[in-house]
């Protein structure tokens, strides 16, 4: 194991400029997962990391050593990718094994790590199968077991679990976290389901357009979005968010509704600046059914427009200022459409962004 | 009683049995049958001469027959071996390129436009010994002196015709490679790179065996191809010098027409098709190997 360090690292594909010039710094052991939209330059990054794509200015450093020369095979890295690319005529056992006999190691050596590697997969049965015989759950597994065989300094997933339906993908999400905290493996994982990244990561990353909008923890990511963004792009059912100007104390709508400008903004905007407030559906909710005691609360009756009960939990849409807003109902009680209910806005979780820059209001 | 009458599906399928039994298993029966008489073309009459298997007995001990026979294999074994290595080689080569495949790919095509005859008429004139393209060349940049005797030399003769054939026909493996590469996944290869593979490595435990049952594809082919090589050969050499470069398919026409044996002719023919089938099956064979290693789903 090892850490892992990009400087500057920087990816043009004759013009077009993939990834621009990003740094990070993954420690000893550590879980970092890359989430973005598609096309932001998620798997650019780590096939830069991989040796797999030149990489046209910055340095990548695992442990110590600068590596951006090496060859892939040079690197001592894993990779899982998405299509699980297993080598069709081999069979699982000698998928698994073909980098340690690559690597000219003792059979019996190459026999226990495929060995131990399949025990803790759970694909023992499966080991004189070729991957053809396999289901796409099997072949995951086959993939992760191939990665884990060599013990590498640093591992990397490119989206490992896109191709698995629902149910596979959460059984496949606990036993990589499983796999995280058994091998205590310096890991780069890149997705673009949030949850996934939410669930898995230690420090999310998050990327637009070939930069990094934020890194940190899935609690901060989650509670202090540094840009507009990542307020929209983390979280499900997204933040809802308006348009607003600041007017004294207040926020006012383009169509002129209005709220209390929130206390921890007071004075960090100017009068007549444009932001974007943003206010998770968890901090929308009628009177009674929220999750957090608010300390700044702002109480207005609006008429459900439609419910969206999940059991545990009902989504409400309500208009106000002009748009729709999501708001999550917890120990639901049965209301109908049309109905007109007092709802509570927490204005203390509010969210506020610089129209302009996208960038949050909020104190660093 | 009701008149006797054919089934439909039995009527629909006749012209195509009346054809067939035309124009392939009558031939095959009367070649089969002639190559069990002394039949001379000069004398029709012997054709109803029975003599049993006694041109296969003599051709058993026929030096100049298995002499032909031997060559036969060799010019297989060397020539198809050649040819896929260059061809694999070209394959690689044109995949690799950026820019410009289709021309390159069409361009591959071109040996395999011109008849035999002609090629050998090509190569008999680039390998003169007095005129030859290769001789001229080789004094001008003075190599050599002397005139270097190409299709007189037993081994030299041999030689030019590998090249004349490998020119004309390496194509053929270079495009069944190359479609096996354009239909590989790529990400195995990027997996076995990750997992320490050099270049070699690489092309040596993911390429090729993915490379393979196309490679096959093409070596039967073109076994078939060679085992019946005649047009190149008759034209650089005829055979000759003194039978020095005598292929089967040479001898047997030779023996046919020039020696009018027809008889014997045939029965050289039927043991010369043996081989075909030979090669034809360990080559299939090989094919559906590599086929399920690699789990083709064609
Ligand atoms: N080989 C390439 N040539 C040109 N553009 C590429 C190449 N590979 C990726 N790109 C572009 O780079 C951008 C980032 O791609 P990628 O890293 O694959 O995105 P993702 O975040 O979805 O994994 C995309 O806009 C893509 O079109
Ligand atoms: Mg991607």
């Amino acid at each position: 194991m090892a850490d892992l360090t990009l400087n500057r690292l920087d990816k043009r594909y004759g013009g077009f400029h993939a990834v621009k010039g990003i740094d990070l710094a993954v420690s000893d052991g550590e879980f970092v997962a890359l989430v973005g939209p598609s096309g932001c330059g998620k798997s650019t990054t780590l096939r830069m990391i991989a040796g797999l794509e030149e990489i046209s200015g910055g340095d990548i450093l695992i442990g110590e050593r600068l590596v951006n020369d090496l060859a892939p095979r040079q690197r001592n890295i894993s990779m899982v990718f998405q299509s699980y690319a297993l080598y069709p005529h081999m069979t699982v056992r000698e998928n698994m094994g073909f980098t340690l006999k690559i690597a000219k190691r003792p059979q019996a050596e190459i026999d226990a790590a495929v060995a131990e590697a399949a025990r803790a997969l759970e694909i023992e049965p499966l080991l004189d199968r070729r991957p053809a015989q396999l289901s796409g759950g099997q072949r995951q597994r086959v993939a992760m077991g191939r990665a884990i065989v060599r013990s590498p300094d640093v591992f990397l997933f490119d989206e490992p679990l896109s191709n698995l339906d629902a149910k596979l993908r959460g059984q496949m999400r606990t036993e990589i976290k499983k796999l995280h905290a058994r091998l205590g493996a310096t890991v780069v994982y890149v997705t673009h389901d949030q949850v996934e990244a939410m669930t898995l990561a230690d420090r999310i990353v998050i990327m637009r357009d070939g930069h990094i909008e934020q890194a940190d923890t899935p609690d901060e990511v989650f509670n202090r979005p540094a840009t507009r963004f990542v307020a929209g792009f983390i979280g499900s059912p997204p933040m809802n968010m308006i348009e607003a100007e600041v007017r004294g104390d207040r926020l006012r709508a383009p169509d002129g509704a209005e709220l209390p400008l929130p206390q921890a903004f007071r004075d960090r905007v100017s009068e007549g600046q444009r932001v974007t407030f943003g206010l998770r559906p968890d901090d929308i909710y009628p009177t009674g059914h929220g999750l957090h005691a608010g300390t700044q609360v702002e109480t207005r009756p609006l008429e459900v427009e439609l419910t969206e009960p999940l059991g545990n939990e009902t989504l409400l849409f309500i208009r106000f200022g002009g748009q729709e807003w999501t708001s999550r109902m917890l120990n639901p009680r049965h209301l109908r459409r049309g109905e007109v209910v007092e709802f509570q806005f927490d204005l203390s979780r509010a969210h506020l962004f610089d129209a302009e820059s996208g960038l949050s209001l909020r104190d660093a | 009683m009701k008149p006797w009458r054919l089934s439909p599906h039995i009527l629909l399928l006749l012209p195509a049995v009346l054809v067939l039994l035309a124009v392939v298993i009558l031939p095959l029966i009367l070649s089969f049958w002639s190559s069990l008489t002394p039949f001379r073309l000069t004398r029709p009459d012997s054709i109803y001469d029975f003599v049993g298997l006694r041109n296969y007995a003599r051709l058993m001990g026929d030096g100049q027959f298995w002499s032909a026979f031997g060559r036969t294999v060799l010019l297989l074994t060397v020539a198809l071996n050649l040819e896929m290595l260059l061809g694999l080689g070209l394959a690689l080569l044109i995949e690799r390129a950026s820019r410009g495949q289709r021309i390159l790919r069409t361009l591959l095509m071109f040996p395999m436009m011109f008849s035999p005859v002609l090629v050998g008429f090509q190569f008999k004139f680039m390998f003169n010994d007095n005129v030859g393209l290769v001789n001229n060349a080789l004094q001008s940049l003075g190599l050599t002196n002397s005139a270097i005797p190409w299709l007189i030399d037993q081994h030299l003769a041999f030689f030019s015709i590998v090249v004349a054939e490998i020119w004309s026909s390496t194509s053929v493996f270079a495009i069944f490679i190359l479609a096996g590469l354009m239909a590989m996944p790529r990400d195995p290869l990027e997996a076995a790179r990750v997992d320490g593979c050099t270049p070699w490595q690489t092309f040596r435990f993911v390429t090729w065996p993915f490379l393979m049952p196309f490679a096959f594809i093409a070596m039967t082919i073109r076994s078939l191809d060679v085992a019946r090589a005649y047009d190149i050969i008759k034209i650089m050499t005829d055979g000759g010098p003194a039978r020095r470069t005598e292929v089967l398919w040479t001898l047997i026409a030779r023996t046919g027409y020039a020696d009018s044996k027809m008889g014997m002719a045939n029965a050289m023919a039927y043991v010369a098709i043996l081989l075909s089938i030979l090669f034809t099956v360990i080559f299939f064979r090989k094919l559906a190997q590599s086929r399920e290693q690699i789990a083709a789903e064609w």
